[in-house]
């Protein structure tokens, strides 16, 4: 390692990429940010685009920020799954594959981290921010500014990660980079600090969201929706909030004890000088095992929302699915020791966590058979949303099986660190939580932008995923049971497993073109959007409060705020057939703010300069947050009004 | 006109409420750090790598010294409040004046505390049990530190716009902030320095 200069850290030319892959996927992120820059500034549309998108504080906009970004993000991290395929396929004996050992592993950390934290949380966060105020009646979260902020330390954490492309290296040490491998003693560059301020600077904005939808939800529904009639998809968020509340704090201090390890010098998971490197294991997953119930709960929320229109029945068993969503939120916390049974702890601690296991299976059951209950005897339309939930429920019931099967500590023994483990989360995380999410987004898609999405693309999409998702994890469950490890690099021929690998790598194709039709999908439909507007505001014949407004959902969501009777107060209303009166009035609402992206910024200096020891960097952009938020507490109008005169006027032109 | 007085006085209630909660829920989230934290140092209590262990490095006397500095800054900011509802820009100002001197002694003592041990050679890079009680200790004074300069922004704005609304709610949050980091500081006196001392 060079010796830190005082202006430039630890950075210098040898922190270029080094080889021509690395160098491709510098290229690519060069490339991609040029033209994200260059259209806007072809078309003139800088102005336009800051004043209402970037400085928005509209949580309907934000959502489609979030999502725009976790799609950018799935490009990276699907990029590196082809990769970890090809690979795999192709190294075999003689051949050494595409990718160096090293590189090998700096990719198969940085797919799992981007996945979990710029994919799946994006993805969610984007959606909650689309429609829980929607859900709620609301015109708005409890902090919009806050909401903002938490954003664009998203956006902060992902330009983070990527940067380890240009300049440095990332991680080898896999997606929750344990110690002693990711002390400064085994992975003296940068790559585990890069891993750490990605994740602290985002987890830090997942902590405020967390914060802020709690709060949104408990305070701010609609006059008469009490908690048990407040949608199912609200539930399950409220569910995941509080686990949002409760454990990222815990990844905040496991990823600072880190830090201070590598960065001061201290010993709390190094290999000597008195530290404890299982500490770190039992924290990263006292965070990490609520945090995959927090991507989940969300996605069975949207389920739960999707069952019921599509099959034009109530849902079965509200009480039921309330009780499980806290049932699954306590015991999320009382089985993290299943992520590591062979540490060696005593037995009767396995056992208690193998039952703990066990028993949180009971609470996700009675969701399948309610949302199946559901089905039972409804009219089923399947359009793609109930698509996307017939593969989940399919995949999700043997994913969870599989689960089963490893909440057991004795063949836990036997599957721990195979590639059976591997196929089991990629069950749960593929098929429960991304489909969900494809499934909210396509269900949503209309209340945001006015018109449906083109339904035989997402049809094409659907069915190239579930063949990818088959092709691809059946397989890595089979060579669990062989005994292939997780993140080999290389193999023997004479093990066999060549075929079951490029089955996989073939899989990992089909789910590429699954994700393509998802983008030919989007442009087609915004071609086709005169033809598929939403003229009615309710194009699926719903059930609740988003649907009886009109399609695009205004700035201010409700022109009149509505007064709730039922659980499904749309359906109530239909059949009713009371409709409430219009009487409009004067609605204050928070004005767009740029200081969000200022604070985000400065928080990327911060990271970026505790990364390369570039201290002065790190204090700029220290003072730079602290300022910016001083400034911004000293302002004093925030709002503005939207007369209750322009509100008719906004209303009857849309009609 | 009446009725937009009511609703909007109605909108500012909820936003103080919100607020209010909101600040109750992110406590409650710096409570599961410092309870993380907290863990942490329970478990490398004894984990001292041949350094010194508690008995050695801390002084009781000086230690209660700082407890009683930490918690008187805690009433005077406690009159801050009782001085603001009965109107007295003046007063509330000069008892937030007396919380930043009162913890800036504190932070300053802590300070001489941890420079004291590190020329010993007893830093935070000596053992697993110096980690620890550095950064459990540090954590809480970093959050004090933050306090202070909270306050000093809160008499600016108070100072400039007198006792409004927005500054009454800064005012209440920055109160329960403050006692929230006493509480800390109460676990950190019983289980680092007593439990060390014995």
């Amino acid at each position: 390692m060079n010796a830190p200069t005082a202006i430039f850290g630890l950075l210098s030319f040898s922190a270029l990429p080094q080889n021509p892959i690395a160098w491709g996927g510098a290229i690519i992120v060069f490339l991609g940010l040029a033209i994200t820059l260059a259209v806007p500034t072809y078309f003139y549309a800088w102005r336009h685009i800051w004043k209402e998108w970037l400085t928005s504080l509209d949580p309907k906009r934000i959502g489609v920020m979030y999502i725009a970004v976790a799609a950018v993000m799935l490009i990276r991290g699907g990029t590196d799954a082809l990769l970890l395929r090809i690979q795999q396929a192709t190294s075999v004996g003689s051949s050494t594959g595409i990718l160096s050992a090293t590189h090998f592993q700096e990719i198969f950390s940085a797919h799992g981290s981007i996945m979990i934290f710029f994919v799946a949380m994006g993805l969610m966060f984007g959606l909650i921010n689309l429609v829980v105020p929607l859900l709620i009646g609301s015109r708005d979260v409890a902090f919009p500014f806050l909401n903002s902020v938490s954003f664009w330390l998203f956006v902060a954490g992902a330009a983070l990660i990527n940067s380890s492309l240009l300049l440095g290296d990332f991680s080898t040490a896999g997606w929750l980079s344990y110690p002693p491998l990711s002390e400064l003693a085994y992975s003296p560059t940068s790559g585990v600090d890069y891993w750490i301020w990605s994740l602290q600077i985002a987890g830090f904005g997942s902590l405020l969201s967390g914060i802020n939808f709690f709060v949104t939800i408990v305070k701010m529904r609609a006059k008469g929706m009490t908690m048990m009639r407040m949608p199912m998809f609200v539930w399950t968020v409220l569910g995941a909030m509080s686990l949002v509340i409760a454990a990222f704090p815990i990844l905040t201090v496991t990823l600072a004890l880190l830090s201070l390890d590598r960065t001061l010098g201290m010993h709390f998971f190094t290999a000597g000088g008195g530290g404890n490197m299982m500490m770190y294991v039992n924290l990263i997953w006292a965070w990490g095992h609520p945090e995959v119930y927090i991507l989940i709960l969300p996605a069975f929320g949207v389920f739960s929302e999707v069952v019921p229109v599509f099959s034009k029945k109530k849902l079965v068993g509200y009480v039921s699915m309330v009780l499980s969503i806290w049932a699954i939120v306590f015991l999320s916390f009382l089985v993290w020791l299943h992520h590591f049974f062979t540490m060696g702890s005593w037995a009767d601690v396995n056992a208690f966590f193998g039952i703990m296991t066990a028993v949180i299976a009971v609470p996700t059951g009675v969701k399948i058979f309610n949302w199946l209950f559901t089905m039972y005897r409804g009219s089923i339309r399947f359009e793609s949303p109930m698509l996307w939930f017939m593969g989940f429920v399919i995949l999700f019931t043997i994913g969870g099986v599989a689960g089963i099967v490893l909440a057991e500590p004795p063949a836990d023994y036997q599957l721990h660190n195979s590639l059976f483990l591997v196929a089991h989360f990629h069950t749960m995380i593929v098929s429960g939580v991304l489909f969900g999410y494809f499934a909210g987004f396509t269900y949503w898609f209309p209340k945001i932008f006015g018109f449906k999405l083109d339904e035989s693309w997402g049809l094409r999409a659907f069915w190239a995923w579930l063949v990818g998702f088959v092709l691809a994890f059946v397989p890595l469950y089979i060579l669990g049971f062989l005994g292939a490890t997780r993140r080999l690099d290389h193999y023997d021929p004479s093990l066999g497993w060549q075929p079951l690998f490029v089955v996989a790598g073939i899989g990992a194709v089909f789910i590429g073109i699954g994700f393509l039709c998802q983008i030919i999908q989007i442009a087609v439909s915004i071609r086709d959007r005169h033809k598929n507007r939403d003229l009615t505001g309710d194009p699926w014949d719903g059930r609740t409060l988003e649907w009886t407004m009109r399609s695009p959902a205004p700035s201010y969501n409700f022109a009149m705020l509505p007064i709730v009777h039922a659980r499904d107060q749309l359906w109530a209303q239909k059949e009713s057939g009371i409709v409430p009166t219009k009487l409009y009035e004067d609605i204050v609402m928070p004005k767009n703010t740029g200081a969000g992206i200022f604070i985000a910024g400065f928080a990327f200096f911060l990271g970026f300069g505790i990364i390369w020891h570039m201290w002065w960097l790190a204090i700029v952009g220290l003072t730079g947050m602290f300022a910016t938020i001083l400034a911004r507490s000293f302002t004093e109008e925030t709002t503005y009004t939207i007369t209750a005169k322009e509100v008719a006027r906004e209303e009857h032109k849309a009609l | 006109m009446t009725q937009t007085h009511e609703t909007l006085s109605a909108e500012h209630r909820t936003e103080d409420t919100a607020t209010l909660f909101g600040f109750w829920m992110y406590l409650m989230s710096d409570f599961i750090l410092f309870a993380a934290l907290f863990a942490v140092y329970a478990v490398f209590r004894s984990n001292t790598f041949g350094g010194p262990i508690g008995s050695d490095i801390f002084k009781p006397t000086f230690v209660l010294t700082e407890t009683i500095i930490l918690l008187s800054s805690s009433f005077v900011c406690g009159i801050s409040i009782l001085a603001a509802r009965a109107g007295s820009v003046h007063a509330t100002i000069l008892s937030l004046i007396a919380t930043i001197a009162l913890g800036a002694s504190f932070v300053g003592l802590e300070y001489s505390e941890f420079a004291r041990l590190i020329s010993q050679g007893s830093g935070p890079s000596r053992s697993g049990f110096l980690s620890a009680y550095f950064t459990l200790v540090g954590s809480h004074g970093l959050h004090v530190t933050l306090g202070l300069f909270w306050a000093l922004a809160l008499i600016i704005a108070i100072a400039r716009y007198k006792l409004t609304r927005s500054n009454m709610r800064k005012l209440v949050l920055f109160n329960i902030f403050w006692h929230f980091l006493d509480i800390i500081w109460v676990f950190i006196f019983s289980i680092v320095y007593l439990l060390g001392i014995i």
